[in-house]
C-alpha cells in the first residue's frame, strides 16, 4: 500500500542576519490511509514548520532547502507554484489552530465553504452548497442548514473548529496536517473533537498528521508518534511503544513530566534547562546539554539506535523497560 | 479547623454592559429591554485555611479568574463580601484596601504580558516594597537578590530585561515579584497554563518547595486537571458562575459526585496506551448571558430529571468536607449515585 504522505529528508531553513536556522533538520516519517501520525514536541521543536512545509507553505526568508514531501506518491517539491496550489485544499489540507484566523468574518460559513469546493471543482453554486451541507454533516454539526447561513462570529470556539475541520474534508483529501487544533478548546469540547477526528479516519481513510505539544492528546489518539527536539525527529514508533516504552532520554523525561503519572504533591522528575535556541545549537545531539546520560560522545551526530520501525537518534539509548 | 485566612461569603459578581446610543433609540420605540448583564459568579461561598492550596477549576466562562480578581481586590463584588483574615477585602482607594492588596498577590498566566518589558528584573521585584515602603533601597536590593535565588535564578540577573528570560523564567521572575511583598494568600491565575511541559514540571517543584518553605496559601486557578490533583488539597469545580462541587482532591478525584465534573474529568484525555474512548460532554457550554433555567448543567447532563430544568441546586453537604449542589445528591430526583 503506497503510503498516503511520505516525507524524505525533509529540510526547512530560515535566512537570518546571522545565517541560516535550521528549523527542520531531516525529518522523515510517513502516513498510511486511516492512520493518524501524532507530532509531538516543545515549542521551537520544528513542530509547525514540518506542517507548513508539507503543504509547501513556506515563505522568503525561509526555504525548503532539501527532502520531497509524497502526497500518494506525487512530489510536492517537485512541482510548479500553480500546480502545489491545485493539491493543496485537493490532496492535502491543513486545519490551525486558530479558527478565527481561518474563517473569513464577513462571509457566511456556506459562502466561504462553496467558494472553497469551487476552487477545485467545476460545480454549481447550489451543488457546492450541498457539498458544504454535507461535510458539515460529516464532522457531527447539528443543524448544518441553519450553520451554512451563520457568519463566523455566531459560533463557538468548538464549533468554528468544526467548520474548520469540515473545510479541510469538502475534497476528500489524502493528508490533513492539523497544527495544535483543540489547544485553544476547553477540554469537553476537545473531547467531542477528538472523538469526531479518531472516526472520520477510520470511516474516510484520510491519512491525518496532528501536531501537539500536548503527550496525552496523542497518546490517546494517534496510531504513531515522532518526537522532535530542535528541529530533528529523535524518536518514532508506534503511539503505545513510545509511550509505554520511551527509548529516547527527552522523551522520557518529557513523559516523565506529566504531573498525572505521579503521588500528588511529590517532586516531579523535570529536565533541566530549557529548550535550545536554534541559532545556538550545540554540536552533535541537541538534546545533550540537558541530557543525565549525556557523555563526551554526545558531541557528534547521535546514530539511529532504533529497531526495527522505530527511530532513535541517541548514543545512549534506554534499555527496554 | 484552624480559623480560615480566606473567607468568601456569597459572592456574586454580575458585569452590565449599557446600551448603545441606537439601540436605546430602537428600544424606546420598540419597548425592548436595553444592555445586557454577564453572571460572571452567583453566591460562591468557599474558605482557604492557612497553609492550604484551593484549586478552581473550570472551563471558559464558568467564573474563576473574575473570582481569582475579585479575591486580589481587583473587582469589587457586587453582593458578598470577601474576608481575609476575617477583615473585608475591599476594592477602595488607598488607607486600608491598600495595606490589605499587599497581603494577597496574583501570578497571571502569560509571562511576557506581566512583566514590564522596560523595566529591568530586579526593579520589577523591588517595586511593591519600594511602594509599601517595606525597607530601604538597599534592604529592598538585598532582598530582591535573596528572591531572585530563592526562585532558582541568579542574583545578577537582577540588571537584566525581560526579554533576555525564556518563558519559564519569566514565570520565576514573576513568582519572586509576588512573594517580595510577602503576601498571606497567593492568587495563581492559569500560572503554568503557557508554559512547555518540561518548564511546566519545573515550576511546578519551585512551586512545590517553596511552599513547604514559607507554608503559603494559595488560590490555584486552572483548567488542568492533573496540574491541579498534583498541586491543591481541595478543589472546587465550577461552571457557569456557580461552584457545583466542592471536596478534598484525594476524595474528588476518586469518585466525583457531580455528574458535570464527572463527565468532565471523563472527557480529559490522559497519558496511557491504547485507543482511548473519549467519552464526551454533549452539546456546548451556555453563554453566560442566557444561562439555562434550573441547573445549568441540565441540558448536558446525561442524569437530568425532571426537577433539574425548573430548579437550582443548592449546595449540599452528602459527606464530610465536600459539598455539591445537584439533585441527585440532595435526596430528590431517586437516583442517588452518578455513574463514574
Amino acid at each position: 500500500m503506497t503510503a498516503a504522505l511520505e516525507v524524505r529528508g525533509l529540510t526547512t531553513r530560515f535566512a537570518t542576519r546571522t545565517g541560516h536556522v535550521t528549523a527542520v533538520n531531516d525529518v522523515s516519517f510517513s502516513v498510511s490511509p486511516g492512520r493518524i501520525l501524532g507530532l509531538v514536541g516543545e515549542s521551537g521543536s520544528g513542530k509547525s514548520v514540518t506542517g507548513f512545509s508539507i503543504l509547501g507553505l513556506i515563505d522568503e526568508p525561509g526555504e525548503i532547502a532539501a527532502g520531497s514531501v509524497l502526497i500518494e506518491g506525487e512530489d510536492m517539491r517537485g512541482l510548479s507554484a500553480e500546480a502545489q496550489r491545485g493539491m493543496r485544499g485537493r490532496k492535502v489540507a491543513m486545519v490551525f489552530q486558530d479558527p478565527m484566523m481561518t474563517l473569513n468574518p464577513v462571509l457566511r460559513v456556506g459562502d466561504q465553504m462553496a467558494m472553497a469546493v469551487r476552487v477545485h471543482a467545476r460545480v454549481s453554486k447550489k451543488a457546492a452548497w450541498a457539498r458544504a451541507r454535507a461535510a458539515l454533516d460529516t464532522v457531527g454539526i447539528p443543524a448544518p442548514d441553519e450553520r451554512l447561513l451563520s457568519y463566523p462570529h455566531q459560533l463557538s470556539g468548538g464549533m468554528r473548529q468544526r467548520v474548520a475541520i469540515a473545510t479541510a474534508l469538502l475534497h476528500g483529501p489524502a493528508v490533513i496536517v492539523a497544527d495544535e487544533p483543540t489547544t485553544a478548546l476547553d477540554v469537553s469540547i476537545q473531547g467531542q473533537i477528538l472523538a469526531e477526528v479518531r472516526r472520520l479516519a477510520d470511516e474516510t481513510g484520510t491519512a491525518i498528521v496532528w501536531i501537539t505539544h500536548d503527550l496525552a492528546v496523542v497518546s490517546s489518539l494517534a496510531d504513531d508518534i515522532c518526537v522532535m527536539y530542535a528541529g530533528r525527529i529523535v524518536e518514532s514508533g508506534t503511539a503505545e511503544e513510545v509511550i509505554a516504552d520511551p527509548r529516547h532520554p527527552y522523551t522520557r523525561g518529557l513523559i516523565q513530566s506529566v504531573p498525572s503519572l505521579h503521588e500528588p504533591g511529590r517532586k516531579l522528575p523535570q529536565i533541566p534547562g530549557s529548550t535550545p535556541q536554534l541559532s545556538h545549537l550545540p554540536s552533535g545531539c541537541a538534546f545533550r546539554p540537558r541530557c543525565p546520560r549525556a557523555t563526551e560522545i554526545c558531541a557528534t551526530d547521535p546514530p539511529d539506535a532504533g529497531q526495527g520501525h522505530r527511530l532513535n537518534l541517541c548514543h545512549h539509548p534506554l534499555g527496554a523497560a | 479547623m484552624t480559623e480560615p485566612l480566606l473567607e468568601v461569603r456569597d459572592v456574586s459578581k454580575r458585569f452590565t454592559r449599557e446600551a448603545g446610543l441606537i439601540e436605546r433609540g430602537i428600544a424606546r420605540l420598540s419597548g425592548a429591554r436595553t444592555g445586557s448583564t454577564v453572571h460572571a459568579l452567583t453566591e460562591v461561598s468557599l474558605s482557604v485555611a492557612r497553609g492550604e492550596v484551593l484549586g478552581i477549576v473550570g472551563e471558559s466562562g464558568c467564573g474563576k479568574s473574575t473570582l481569582g480578581r475579585i479575591v486580589s481586590g481587583i473587582y469589587a463584588p457586587s453582593s458578598g463580601e470577601v474576608l481575609l483574615d476575617g477583615a473585608p477585602v475591599a476594592r477602595e482607594r488607598g488607607g486600608t484596601a491598600h495595606k490589605l492588596t499587599s497581603k494577597v498577590q496574583m501570578i497571571h498566566q502569560d509571562p511576557f504580558a506581566s512583566l514590564n518589558p522596560r523595566m529591568k528584573v530586579g526593579e520589577t521585584i523591588g517595586e511593591g516594597p519600594r511602594v509599601h515602603d517595606l525597607g530601604t533601597a538597599r534592604e529592598v536590593r538585598e532582598r530582591t537578590a535573596a528572591l531572585l535565588e530563592k526562585v532558582g535564578l541568579e542574583a545578577s540577573y537582577a540588571d537584566r530585561l525581560p526579554h533576555q528570560f525564556s518563558g519559564g523564567q519569566r514565570q520565576r521572575i514573576a513568582i519572586a515579584r509576588a512573594l517580595a511583598m510577602e503576601p498571606e494568600l497567593l492568587v495563581l491565575d492559569e500560572a503554568v497554563a503557557s508554559l512547555d511541559v518540561s518548564i511546566q514540571a519545573q515550576v511546578l517543584n519551585l512551586f512545590g518547595e517553596l511552599r513547604q518553605d514559607l507554608g503559603l496559601t494559595a488560590l490555584f486557578i486552572s483548567h488542568d486537571l492533573s496540574v491541579v490533583r498534583h498541586v491543591c488539597d481541595r478543589v472546587a469545580i465550577m461552571y457557569l458562575g456557580r461552584v457545583v462541587e466542592l471536596a478534598s482532591a484525594a476524595a474528588l478525584y476518586a469518585k466525583p459526585l457531580h455528574p458535570y465534573s464527572a463527565a468532565l474529568f471523563a472527557s480529559v484525555p490522559t497519558l496511557g496506551t491504547g485507543r482511548a474512548r473519549f467519552h464526551a460532554i454533549e452539546g456546548e457550554i451556555p453563554s453566560p448571558l442566557d444561562p439555562p433555567g434550573g441547573c445549568a448543567f441540565h441540558p448536558r447532563c446525561p442524569m437530568a430529571g425532571p426537577r433539574c430544568s425548573v430548579e437550582i441546586p443548592r449546595l449540599t453537604r452528602p459527606e464530610a468536607g465536600r459539598e455539591v449542589a445537584c439533585h441527585l445528591h440532595d435526596g430528590g430526583t431517586g437516583r442517588a449515585e452518578v455513574a463514574a
